[in-house]
């Protein structure tokens, strides 16, 4: 079914880089009257560019029932949903604030918006959780065994939550909610890509998890298309294909540490408290069991295949080439030069074989 | 004629006949095999010309090529060049590292023969259907070499693992990089519809830790999951009997309060360990056979995966017909340690 695409479109989350993206996306799409960018921060001034065509309104989600009605809502696309605590903005505390009740809060919103018809919401394939007895590839019909451990996976199931409670209320408005693989690129900024952009990648010893990434690209367009054209539902997006956390800790041309788990928990912490990064429990739990999810649902529906995690990876690299210390061509070089010196040596001894074999008698 | 194909004429194997005079090819580089049977002193053929290499490519350097191969298999490992698939199977790594290994124990360990190959399907899903036994679990993994050696597609055989398997750090990982994934219906029947060979072991634990005493007497086969998987795929059975796992380790008793410290299914208690220490853990070289049996097909019966009652019946039939292979096994090898 496709319906003719909204005029006024309300996006959240705005003073981050992807919602940023999104709202400028859709603001140069002429078959959208009106973009509006609903956010309680002001976008850096990196953002400002993106963000010309883009109406804001700076207010939190509690606003956002006024806001709705009076500028005729006809979508929402939720994405102020963070995936890591953000010490500039209030750490935790304020991360769970904006996650889990600023969700509520806009949920109850758009219930009450008449016009509204279409919500489209940023889930992350953290809703799986993380245990050793999960299947290898998650459906989006797979339910997480027990709640996860990592804040951001809470976050998730909790928001996951409130939309099934609004899709029951409101059973007119199609509700897409698209469960996003880490996210790559040349352009990303996620915990993730910091961490690979270092020229040392702390592991987990004895494990090594099976990774999936999203090329950002690519999510801006699936984001895109369920804001234009009617897609209900849930839906895994995510590139197909698997890397082993070596193999792009390699591909990346960084060195592995590999560090047992207790000690990579209490690494990560203390960087954590010292403000390095932002690394929690979620990336620990990604790290030792790995998420691979199927993509299948997303192909059909969308018609759109996001391209496959080892090309989005590879953009990232392309882009992060300043950290890596063995690149392939680094290791052509010296497989060359090794075999090049067996070659000399073998050849000197066979000749020396031969001098010694002609001077016997 | 291969080393392996020569090891299977020698006197010992089940299926022992006098060999008959091949044409040799001779492959560079392999160690000399007597290429002519030279039966009661005389030979049937003369020995043929040995074929002479390429002389305007000059003799083959098979060390160069040896040496070539290798640092390029390191260079191709190092930079991460490599594919893996959803459930972490790295085919490169287990044909060059993991399969090598284990043939050394298949073939010049535990000398396996294997009988009805031809039943295990050449292409598409299959599910092969073992009994366990061995304390550690590796009659899943000498299965899984038969069948990448013995079958004309060379198959990879992808195991059903234990949760417990996938709990522990390193062992985990090789179990995923070899190919083994954890034993629940969603992947056993993505594999099984992706068109993969799935090998599993439905006695599980009350197999591999059942006491000598018990050997080649089949345990309860739990809920019968691989059968419904298998029905709701469509995919043949293949019940398959291995002999000569049992006799590895034999386990003469169980120390349970050190198997719940430790929290472990059971604690073996063998001739060997743990009273020789890490020396308890080499196997005992038994004489292992195993038999494929002939594919029980399902695709008829895609209706009926939830019906309990046709679920038992097949799992019913799988076991007996495991059980009875293994009788005629035990019959055609009565010395555990012969040749």
């Amino acid at each position: 079914m496709v319906t003719s695409p909204p005029r006024v479109v309300v996006v959240t989350g705005v003073s981050r880089p992807l919602g940023a993206r999104v709202a400028a996306r859709l603001a140069a799409d002429p078959r959208i009257e009106r973009v509006v960018g609903l956010d309680p921060h002001e976008p850096p001034p990196a953002l400002q560019a993106d963000l010309a065509e883009v109406e804001l309104i700076r207010a939190d989600a509690r606003a956002a029932v006024g806001a709705f009605i009076d500028l005729g809502a006809e979508a929402v696309v939720h994405m102020a949903v963070s995936s890591a605590p953000d010490a500039q903005r209030g750490g935790r505390q304020a991360m769970k604030e904006q996650n889990v009740i600023g969700t509520m809060q806009l949920l109850a919103a758009a219930q009450a918006t008449p016009h509204l018809r279409k919500l489209v919401v940023r889930s992350s394939t953290a809703a799986y959780g993380a245990s050793f007895r999960d299947p290898a590839v998650f459906t989006e019909d797979t339910e997480p065994r027990a709640v996860p451990r990592g804040s951001f996976a809470r976050d998730i199931l909790d928001i996951e939550g409130y939309v099934r409670g609004f899709r029951r209320r409101r059973p007119d408005v199609p509700a897409t909610v698209l469960r996003f693989a880490p996210f790559i690129g040349s352009a990303a900024h996620t915990t993730l890509t910091r961490l690979f952009a270092q020229p040392f990648v702390p592991t987990v010893f004895g494990r090594d998890a099976r990774l999936q990434f999203v090329h950002v690209d690519d999510a801006l367009e699936v984001l895109h298309r369920s804001v234009i054209e009617d897609h209900p539902g849930t839906f895994n997006v995510a590139g197909a294909g698997v890397l082993a956390l070596s193999q792009a800790v390699r591909r990346a041309g960084r060195v592995a540490l590999p560090l047992p788990e207790g000690t990579f928990s209490a690494v990560l912490g203390m960087a954590r408290s010292l403000g390095i990064g932002q690394i929690g429990l979620d990336q620990v739990d990604l790290f030792v069991h790995g998420r691979v999810v199927d993509t299948t649902r997303l192909v059909n529906e969308f018609g759109f295949a996001p391209r496959t995690t080892a090309e989005a990876f590879d953009d990232f690299i392309a882009a992060h080439a300043n950290g890596s210390s063995l690149t392939a061509a680094r290791l052509e070089a010296a497989e060359k030069a090794i075999l090049d010196g067996i070659r000399r040596v073998r050849a000197t001894a066979a000749d020396e074989k031969a001098s010694v074999g002609g001077d016997a008698p | 004629m291969s080393q392996h194909e020569y090891r299977d004429m020698l006197p010992g194997h089940a299926d022992f006949t006098l060999p008959k005079p091949a044409t040799p090819a001779r492959v560079n580089g392999r160690r000399p095999i007597p290429e002519v049977p030279q039966m009661n002193g005389h030979a049937d053929e003369p020995p043929p010309e040995p074929t002479k290499p390429d002389e305007q490519a000059g003799p083959i350097d098979v060390w160069d090529q040896r040496v070539a191969a290798g640092l390029a298999f390191l260079r191709r490992r190092l930079a991460g060049t490599y594919a893996v698939d959803d459930f972490g199977f790295d085919p490169e790594l287990t044909d060059a590292v993991f399969h090598p290994l284990l043939r050394v124990l298949y073939h010049d360990w535990f000398r396996t023969e294997v009988f009805g190959i031809e039943h295990v399907p050449a292409d598409g899903g299959g599910l092969v259907v073992g009994n366990h036994s061995g304390t550690l679990a590796l009659d899943a993994l000498m299965l899984s070499v038969a069948i990448r050696d013995q079958h004309p597609a060379e198959r990879h055989l992808r195991l059903l693992g234990a949760d417990l398997v996938f709990r522990v750090p390193f062992m985990s990982e090789l179990a995923r990089k070899s190919g083994a994934t954890v034993a629940c219906n969603p992947d056993a029947e993505r594999l099984m519809s992706s068109g993969q060979l799935v090998g599993v072991f439905p006695e599980g634990f009350k197999g591999i830790g059942k006491r000598f005493a018990d050997r080649y007497k089949l345990q309860r086969f739990g809920r019968g999951g691989f059968v419904s998987a298998a029905l709701r795929t469509g995919t043949p059975i293949v019940p398959v009997a291995i002999v000569g796992a049992e006799e590895i380790y034999p386990i003469l008793a169980d120390i349970k309060p050190l198997a719940r410290l430790l929290g472990v299914p059971y604690f073996p208690v063998t001739p060997t360990f743990p009273w020789l220490g890490p020396l308890g853990l080499v196997p005992l070289p038994s004489k292992w056979l195993i038999q494929f049996c002939p594919p029980i097909p399902t695709a008829h019966l895609t209706d009926h995966a939830d019906d309990p009652m046709v679920v038992y019946n097949l799992a019913d039939q799988v076991r007996e017909t495991i059980q009875a292979t293994l009788l005629e096994l035990l019959e055609k090898r009565p010395d555990p340690f012969g040749l």
